[in-house]
């Protein structure tokens, strides 16, 4: 039995797997000890839960526990590792490089330290979305402190290559921060091969909890951090407030099970993707948004061409999608990731980003492509620039009458 | 966004869909809108001896505010002159569909479209 809307917006957020719910409700109600309580057993029971969730965490990403530091979400880790780097370098130099495709937690803390005086480059991508090295290497100045890249791209799902910025970075001495919000369970991580000296992660792309992150700070070489949340000390100093712990242990629940379960739920994943892929690519004029080889299994971004944005959205209502387009005002505001990729105003404004996760199945897929092939029928049914193309006009030469 | 179900049933069956033949008689066409704007509308009139508007059909590429515009004056048009046409307007069409306040520039196009049409028929028509 197919549930409406289909979701399929596993990258704005997942469901929180039974078992991590179930797992966090005792530190609700019956073990609801403050870990920070040193004095007694509720405490002594709540910090144990933190530490073994910290193992969990760290074990997913081939960290040590003690480099792993509790937040509220990607955001806060975001801006602790940018903004708390930066600070504590600031007398080796004042500059900060990130990319145009980033998402707003990282490209927010960079135009903070902007105002606050620090030079920022937000580096541009090639059209597959992709960083391109000797672009990135040609930015890289003497006094670079810290560089920002994500490891998987949140809209379109593309892969950068950390490994070799990590080493171009390491060999400046430059602090390499990832946000890998988007890539845990997704892509193989291990940090203790990866010269990255700062991880941001979160639960919710994981199905954990909403409100629950963390922030991987490498030990060796030691990477210092100017705390941005001041208070009773806690996580070293380094991020002070009152631990969740029933957030924390979903969160190491969501991780363990990641872990275990990735490499068989990613075979099924890519096999859905690709199903959806041919599925959708079979109507002309579909644009994929990122490359195609070089991205996680679990997002696919298409642009369909000749019809508009918001029209799509609203015949698409049976699917919980993301679009490229943010129509909700007069003016109109394609996707600024998709603009990075040089896509014109019209291909971002028609885009959907479909996501898959753990829980979509097959019979959801085969109803999306259906519905697909439908609406877009209708809409190019209904589309005089489609017929103009149909006819052989290219629309690049006609005189439109801007208004 | 909250949509009418006026809005929403022209959005979902649009009434008059499709394009004249270009050498019919009596056939005017008027187009107006950009893709980088997000709305393109044709709207094309059969007018018959008696300067009464017979037939109308459109297409429109554009939201669903812009659909439902050009769906809903296809219906006003027919049966009147082509001056009484020119009397459509578009503050009537952003009532009927009860558009939101950022959705008034569809209407504001959909009259275009009318006047464009009306154009494009006197051009043809000024012998």
């Amino acid at each position: 039995m197919l549930k409406f809307p289909i979701y399929l917006d596993y990258s704005a957020t997942t469901p929180v797997d039974p078992r991590v719910a179930a797992a966090m409700i005792p530190w609700l109600t019956e073990k609801f000890g403050n870990p920070a309580s040193r004095s007694h057993a509720y405490g002594w029971e709540a910090e144990q839960a933190v530490e073994s969730a910290r193992e969990q965490v760290a074990a997913l990403v081939g960290a040590d526990a003690k480099e792993i530091i509790w937040t509220s979400g990607a955001t806060e880790s975001n801006n602790l590792a940018i903004k708390g780097a930066a600070h504590f370098y600031k007398s080796k130099g004042k500059h900060v490089i990130t990319v145009k495709t980033e998402h707003k937690a990282v490209i927010d803390p960079v135009r903070e330290l902007e105002r606050e005086g620090f030079d920022a480059t937000y580096l541009d991508v090639q059209e597959n979305g992709l960083i391109d090295l000797e672009v990135f290497k040609a930015a890289l100045r003497p006094d670079t402190i810290v560089v920002s890249v994500m490891l998987v791209n949140n809209e379109i799902g593309v892969i950068q290559p950390i490994e070799q910025l990590g080493e171009i970075c390491r060999e400046k001495g430059i602090v390499f921060h990832v946000d890998a919000a988007q890539a845990t369970g997704k892509v193989d991580i291990d940090l203790s091969k990866l010269q990255v000296d700062l991880m941001s992660f979160c639960a919710h792309k994981t199905y954990g909890p909403k409100g629950v992150g963390a922030l991987y700070v490498r030990r060796k070489p030691r990477v210092r951090l100017e705390a941005q949340m001041h208070g009773g000390g806690h996580e070293r100093g380094l991020r002070s407030g009152t631990l969740p712990t029933h957030q924390i242990v979903g969160m190491g629940e969501s991780f363990r099970i990641a872990r275990e379960e990735m490499a068989e739920e990613n075979v099924r994943i890519r096999r859905l993707r690709d199903r959806l892929l041919s599925g959708l690519t079979d109507i002309e004029a579909t644009y994929i948004n990122g490359d195609v080889e070089r991205r996680v299994p679990h997002n696919l971004n298409i642009s369909f061409a000749y019809v508009e944005g918001e029209s799509l959205i609203m015949a698409v209502k049976d699917i919980a999608v993301s679009s490229g387009s943010a129509c909700t005002s007069a003016s109109l505001e394609p996707s600024y990731v998709l603009r990075a990729l040089g896509r014109n105003d019209e291909l971002a404004h028609s885009s959907i980003r479909f996501s898959i996760g753990r829980f979509t199945t097959e019979e959801e897929i085969d109803y999306t492509i259906d519905l697909l092939h439908k609406k877009i029928g209708k809409l190019r049914e209904l589309s005089p620039l489609w017929e103009m193309v149909q006819e052989g006009v290219d629309l690049d030469t006609v005189q439109w009458a801007a208004h | 966004m909250a949509y009418s179900e006026k809005l929403l049933d022209h959005y979902e069956n649009p009434r008059n869909v499709g394009s004249f033949g270009k050498e019919e008689d009596g056939i005017a066409t008027g187009m107006v809108g950009a893709p980088a704007c997000g709305d393109v509308m044709k709207l094309q009139i059969k007018v018959g001896k008696d300067g009464v508007i017979e037939d109308a059909k459109f297409k429109t590429y554009g939201c669903g505010s812009a659909i439902a515009s050009s769906s809903l004056v296809t219906e006003w048009v027919k049966g009147k002159t082509i001056d009484q046409a020119l009397e459509i307007k578009n503050t009537a069409i952003a009532e009927e569909l009860a558009l939101p306040p950022v959705k008034i520039h569809c209407s504001i196009l959909a009259e275009d479209a009318i006047k464009a049409a009306v154009a494009d028929y006197k051009k043809k028509h000024q012998d």
